[in-house]
C-alpha cells in the first residue's frame, strides 16, 4: 500500500479499504526492514497512532522527517553527537503546519551530520545506503529521507536543501526532491546550517505529491522574518501539464561533452540521456535553448558555496557548548569543558568546515575569502537572473551520473568535473524554486534532471516538471535492489 | 591634578527597560529577582530558533539617533559578532556593525555644566544590540540567568573628545535622563540598566592623542569618574617615571571596585577578532521616511528644555532646576506639585532640601516614598493659609513620612493648628504684657528687639501655635497703646 501516491491512498482511506491506523502499521514495518537495509534512520516511533480521516489529502497518511527539524517531546539530534540525546520542547513551523492536515510521522530520518557532507555518510549513526545498490551512497544530506521515500516506507519526507540535499539525494534515490523559493516554508525550527541558502522542501515520488506536502508545509511566519506570504500560491490546485511556449535553457559549459577531456562512461550515458530528455521537453512544445555563461564564473560556484557555507556554519554552530543542552564536556574550566564537547561531539568533516569558516570570516582575511565569494555569488546569480528574463527556467543533469560507491567516496572528484557536481548550489545562492525529478537510468541506476526557476515563480518550475514527468516512464518508482 | 592633557572616550551601555518584549524574541522584558523565569528557546540559542526584531526597539533607537543628530540610515541591518562565553547563548551577538550602518551614524550632542558653561560631544555611532546572559561567580561554581539574554542594548560611542572626569559623567547623567525622558528605559544603575567601557590616554601636546587605555564595564557613574581620575593619575605618573612608553601600551583594564584602581585584562596583542559579518536571519529592514519622521515628531520634551521652562516660565533658581530635570521621577514628581497648586518655588525648595535628602537617606527612589505629591500638597497648603506654621509644617513632614499617616489626619491628632484668631491674640498679648512692666519700659527706652522676648511668651503660652506674622503685628499695636 505504501507505493501508492497520496491522492490514492487518500481515496483508499476515505472509501474504508483501509484505516489511518493499519497505514501507519505498514509504514512501520517497513521503517524496520529499511532500517535493516539501509540504516535510513535514527528514530522509528513505533508508538505512532492512526489519524481521523477527513477531507484533507494528507489526513491519515504517514510520512518521515528529518533528524534536523526540531519536534517536541521527540529526539531530534541532526545526525550529531553533540545532540545525540537532545529532545526539544518545540516543534518546527514545517512540521506544525503539515501534522495540523492530519497526517503522521512515523519516523526521523537520518542526514549527514547537521546537513553538512552530501554523502550520508558523516552522521553519528553510521552510513546511509542506497535502497537500489545498498554498495552505494544515497548522497545527502537528506539521506535517509530519500532512502525511505525511494523504499516505499511511505509518499514523502521533508528534507532540508543548502547546497543541493534534497535534489541530489533524489536524483541518486530515482524520487523527486522539491527546494521552494527561499522563504516559502518557515526555517524556525531547522536546525541551522548555512541560514542564507538553508531551505526546507521536500522528497516524494511525484511532482504531483510534492505540490501537495509544499503547500502544507509553507505559508509566512512570525518568527522567520525570511518568509513571505504564498497565500495566493496554490501548487496542487494550479498544477497543469500545459505547458505549451515555455521556454528553457541550459548551461553549454556544463553539458557540452566536448567541454571534458576524461569523460567517464557513466558520465558521458548520464549527459546522453539528458540530451534525450531534452528531446522529450521539445515536443511537450518547450522551446529549449543552448546558453552559455562565463566559465570562470562557473568554475567559482564551488568555492562561493564553501566560504559562505561553512563561514555560516561556523558561526550558526556556535551555540552548541554542552552547557544548556547537549552533553556536558569534561574539564575544570569552562573553555575546557567546550572544547571537550566540541571535540568529542563534531565529525572530523565539520571540524574541518569549522576551522575553514573561522579562516575565512577572521579580520585580515574577510575581504579576501568571504566578502568576495557574497561578490562572486551575487554575479552567478545575477547571470542567471538575466537568462530569466528570457527562460522560464534552467533545465541541467543532477550530478556526474548515478549513485557513487560507498567505497570510493573519499575519492577527490575530477577537477573539470566539479561544476556538473555542484552546479545545483545556484539554486541556493539565488533562492530559487528547484525540483529534481528521475529521468531515466545508467547502469540500472536511476540518474536524475533538475529544472530551476526564477524566485516566487514555484508554479512554472512544478508545471513544466510535472508534464515531463508524465512524458516518462520513473513516476511513483519504488527502488527495486539491482544488485 | 595631572599636568597632561587627558582625553577620554565612552561607551556607554544602557539597557532599554521599557519595551514589553526582548529585543529579537518574545520572551518579557522585565526586571525580577526570580532567576530565568523570562526565558523562551530564542533566548537560550536552542537548535532552529531565529531572531525576529521588534519594531518598537527600531522606533526608540530612531528617536534616540536623532536626539544625537546622528545620521540615521535607508535601512536597518545587524550583523554578528562571534565569540565564545558561557553568558552568551548562541555563540554570537546579534548588534549592529560597522558604524555607517548603525542606526546612528555620527553626530553630537551639548552638555550643560553645573557652573552654566557648556561642552559638545561628538557621537561616533549608536547601535542597537542585544544583551548577555547574566552570570554570577560563586565560591566553586558559577550560575547562569538568561533573564537578561536577549534584551535590548542602546550603546553609544562618544568619540575621543572629552577632556575631565566631571565632564563624562555630566555627559552621562543627561544621557540617562534622555533615556528615562524618551520612555526607553528606566536607567537604573541599580537594577543594572547602565554600563560604561572607558577610552583613556594622556598627552603633553592636547593636538596629539596618547596610547589608549581602555577599561571595561565600569558599572556605576562615581566609578566613572574614579576610574578615569585613576587612570589619569597612573598614565600620568608612568609619563613622570619615563616609564610611560614601554608601561603604557594599548590593552583592555579593568576597574576593580575593591582596590579602587584598574587591572590589565589582556593587550592589544590578544584583542579578540569578532568576525563580524551579516546576520542573515534579519533581511535588511527598509525604513519607512514617514515612519521616521512620525517618531522624530512625537519626541518628547527633553531634560534641558524642561529646565529653561523651569527658570522662564516658573521663576526656578538655575541651582535647583539642575537637580529636578537630573531625574525624570524627580521632575514628575515636581510638576506633580505644581499641578496640584503647590507654588512652584516652594515645591522645588521642598524637593531640593527635604525630600531628596530624605531620598538619599533611606535610599529610596522618589516615586517609591509615602510623602506623595498630594500629600505634600496638603503639607504646603497648611502652612500657606496661615493653618500651621513653616515650623510646624517640617514636623508635620518628618511625621508623615514616620508614621506613614495622611498629613491632614496628623495634624488634627496633634491638634497641630496656628491661632490667628485676632481676639484671642489680643488677649493673650494683653495678659503678657500686663505682667511684663519692665520689658515694656526697655522697648519704650528703644530696645525695640526685645520684641523678640514678647513672641517667645505668647509661643510658650501657644505651645508654638500662634501665627507669629500675626503676634508680630498684635504686638506692635498693642505696645503702641501703652
Amino acid at each position: 500500500m505504501m507505493d501508492k501516491t497520496i491522492v490514492e491512498l487518500h481515496e483508499e482511506l476515505k472509501s474504508g479499504k483501509v484505516t489511518s491506523d493499519e497505514l501507519v502499521q505498514e509504514s512501520l514495518k517497513k521503517s524496520h526492514e529499511v532500517q535493516e537495509k539501509c540504516n535510513a534512520f535514527v528514530t522509528i516511533l513505533d508508538d505512532a497512532k492512526g489519524t481521523e480521516v477527513t477531507d484533507d489529502l494528507l489526513s491519515g497518511i504517514p510520512f518521515g522527517i528529518k533528524d534536523n527539524y526540531s519536534t517536541k517531546g521527540i529526539l531530534s539530534t541532526g545526525s550529531s553527537n553533540t545532540l545525540k540525546d537532545y529532545v526539544p520542547f518545540f516543534t518546527a513551523t514545517a512540521i506544525e503546519n503539515l501534522t495540523k492536515h492530519g497526517c503522521v510521522p512515523v519516523n526521523k530520518t537520518a542526514m549527514d551530520e547537521f546537513g553538512m557532507g552530501g554523502t550520508g555518510t558523516t552522521g553519528h549513526t553510521g552510513v546511509q545506503k542506497n535502497p537500489w545498490d545498498t554498495s552505494r551512497m544515497c548522497a545527502g544530506s537528506s539521506s535517509g529521507s530519500a532512502a525511505a521515500v525511494a523504499a516505499g516506507v511511505y509518499p514523502f519526507a521533508t528534507g532540508s536543501d543548502t547546497g543541493d540535499s534534497i535534489r541530489k539525494p533524489a536524483a541518486f534515490c530515482g524520487i523527486v526532491g522539491y527546494k521552494p523559493t527561499y522563504g516559502m516554508i518557515s526555517r524556525y525550527g531547522l536546525f541551522a546550517f548555512a541560514s542564507s541558502l538553508d531551505t526546507c522542501g521536500v522528497l516524494t515520488r511525484s511532482v504531483e505529491d510534492a505540490a501537495i506536502v509544499v503547500d502544507a508545509m509553507k505559508g509566512i511566519d512570525p518568527k522567520d522574518m525570511t518568509s513571505w506570504d504564498s497565500s495566493n500560491i496554490n501548487l496542487y490546485k494550479d498544477l497543469s501539464k500545459d505547458v505549451k511556449g515555455k521556454k528553457l535553457f541550459y548551461i553549454k559549459e556544463i553539458v557540452d561533452k566536448n567541454n571534458y577531456k576524461n569523460l567517464p562512461k557513466e558520465t558521458e550515458e548520464h549527459l546522453d540521456n539528458f540530451m534525450k530528455t531534452i528531446d522529450k521537453v521539445k515536443e511537450l512544445g518547450i522551446e529549449v535553448e543552448e546558453v552559455s555563461i562565463n566559465q570562470d564564473l562557473l568554475n567559482a560556484i564551488a568555492s562561493t558555496y564553501v566560504v559562505i557555507s561553512c563561514a555560516e556554519a561556523t558561526s550558526n554552530m556556535s551555540n552548541l557548548t554542552g552547557f544548556s543542552f547537549g552533553p556536558r564536556g569534561e574539564g575544570s574550566t569552562y573553555q575546557e569543558q567546550m572544547k571537550d564537547h566540541r571535540t568529542k561531539g563534531f565529525s572530523s568533516l565539520i571540524k574541518r568546515r569549522f576551522v575553514i569558516g573561522s579562516y575565512v570570516l577572521q579580520a585580515v582575511n574577510q575581504d579576501k575569502y568571504f566578502k568576495n565569494a557574497q561578490r562572486a555569488r551575487r554575479l552567478i546569480v545575477d547571470a542567471i537572473k538575466e537568462q530569466f528574463k528570457k527562460y522560464d527556467g534552467l533545465i541541467l543533469p543532477v550530478g556526474t551520473g548515478p549513485a557513487t560507491k560507498l567505497d570510493n567516496h573519499d575519492m577527490v572528484s575530477d577537477d573539470e568535473l566539479t561544476v556538473l557536481d555542484e552546479h545545483l548550489q545556484i539554486g541556493n545562492f539565488g533562492g530559487f524554486p528547484s525540483i529534481t525529478i528521475p529521468n531515466g537510468f545508467v547502469d540500472g541506476l536511476p540518474v536524475g534532471i533538475n529544472i530551476t526557476g526564477n524566485c516566487y515563480d514555484d508554479q512554472n518550475v512544478l508545471n513544466i516538471a510535472y508534464a515531463l514527468e508524465s512524458s516518462m516512464d520513473y513516476k511513483n518508482q519504488i527502488a527495486k535492489e539491482v544488485k | 591634578m595631572s599636568k597632561y592633557y587627558a582625553t577620554i572616550g565612552l561607551e556607554m551601555h544602557c539597557e532599554g527597560s521599557l519595551t514589553n518584549s526582548k529585543v529579537f524574541s518574545p520572551s518579557k522584558n522585565e526586571y525580577t529577582e526570580l532567576p530565568n523565569c523570562n526565558v523562551t528557546p530564542i533566548d537560550m540559542g536552542f537548535p532552529g530558533v531565529l531572531p525576529v526584531a521588534n519594531k518598537e526597539c527600531v522606533r526608540m533607537s530612531i528617536m534616540m539617533a536623532n536626539i544625537l543628530h546622528a545620521r540615521i540610515p535607508e535601512y536597518m541591518y545587524w550583523e554578528r559578532k562571534n565569540y565564545y562565553y558561557p553568558d552568551l547563548p548562541k555563540g554570537y551577538q546579534i548588534t549592529q556593525n560597522p558604524p555607517e550602518e548603525c542606526v546612528g551614524n555620527g553626530g553630537y550632542i551639548d552638555i550643560e555644566r553645573e557652573d552654566g558653561s557648556t561642552f559638545r560631544v561628538e557621537i561616533d555611532n549608536l547601535h542597537l544590540e542585544e544583551d548577555a546572559a547574566q552570570l554570577t561567580h560563586l565560591y566553586d561554581t558559577s550560575t547562569i540567568n538568561y533573564n537578561r539574554a536577549g534584551n535590548p542594548l542602546f550603546e553609544l560611542v562618544t568619540g575621543p573628545c572629552l577632556h575631565s572626569a566631571d565632564d563624562a559623567v555630566s555627559f552621562l547623567e543627561y544621557m540617562r535622563a534622555i533615556y528615562q525622558y524618551c520612555g526607553i528605559s528606566e536607567a537604573d544603575s541599580k537594577k543594572g540598566h547602565l554600563r560604561c567601557d572607558v577610552n583613556v590616554s594622556i598627552s603633553e601636546d592636547p593636538d596629539k592623542l596618547g596610547t589608549k587605555v581602555e577599561i571595561k564595564n565600569v558599572n556605576s557613574f562615581s566609578s566613572v569618574r574614579d576610574a578615569i581620575n585613576y587612570e589619569i593619575e597612573r598614565q600620568s605618573d608612568l609619563k613622570d617615571e619615563g616609564r610611560y612608553d614601554e608601561e603604557v601600551v594599548q590593552e583592555t583594564r579593568r576597574w576593580d571596585e575593591e582596590s579602587q584602581t584598574t587591572k590589565s585584562m589582556r593587550s592589544k596583542v590578544d584583542a579578540i577578532d569578532y568576525k563580524y559579518f551579516v546576520e542573515p536571519n534579519i533581511p535588511k529592514i527598509k525604513l519607512d521616511k514617514k515612519w521616521v519622521d512620525e517618531i522624530i515628531a512625537s519626541t518628547p520634551e527633553l531634560p534641558y528644555e524642561r529646565k529653561a521652562k523651569y527658570m522662564n516660565d516658573l521663576g526656578l533658581s538655575s541651582y535647583d532646576a539642575t537637580i529636578i530635570i537630573k531625574d525624570i521621577k524627580i521632575a514628575t514628581y515636581f510638576e506633580k506639585c505644581v499641578e496640584l497648586g503647590v507654588d512652584a518655588k516652594t515645591a522645588a525648595n521642598w524637593i531640593c532640601t527635604q525630600i531628596l535628602g530624605y531620598c538619599y537617606k533611606e535610599e529610596k527612589e522618589i516615586d517609591e516614598i509615602y510623602l506623595t505629591p498630594e500629600r505634600l500638597a496638603q503639607i504646603t497648603s497648611a502652612i500657606k493659609d496661615g493653618r500651621i506654621s513653616s515650623k510646624q509644617g517640617k514636623e508635620l513632614f518628618a511625621l508623615t513620612l514616620e508614621r506613614e499617616e495622611e498629613p491632614e489626619a496628623i495634624m488634627e491628632a496633634e491638634g497641630m493648628k496656628q491661632l490667628s484668631d485676632d481676639s484671642e491674640l489680643i488677649k493673650i498679648v494683653t495678659e503678657i504684657l500686663d505682667r511684663s512692666e519692665a520689658q515694656i519700659a526697655d522697648y519704650k527706652g528703644g530696645k525695640t528687639n526685645i520684641i523678640g522676648y514678647f513672641v517667645g511668651q505668647v509661643m510658650q503660652a501657644t505651645k508654638g501655635q500662634a501665627n507669629p506674622g500675626k503676634v508680630n503685628q498684635i504686638l506692635k499695636e498693642e505696645l503702641s497703646k501703652r
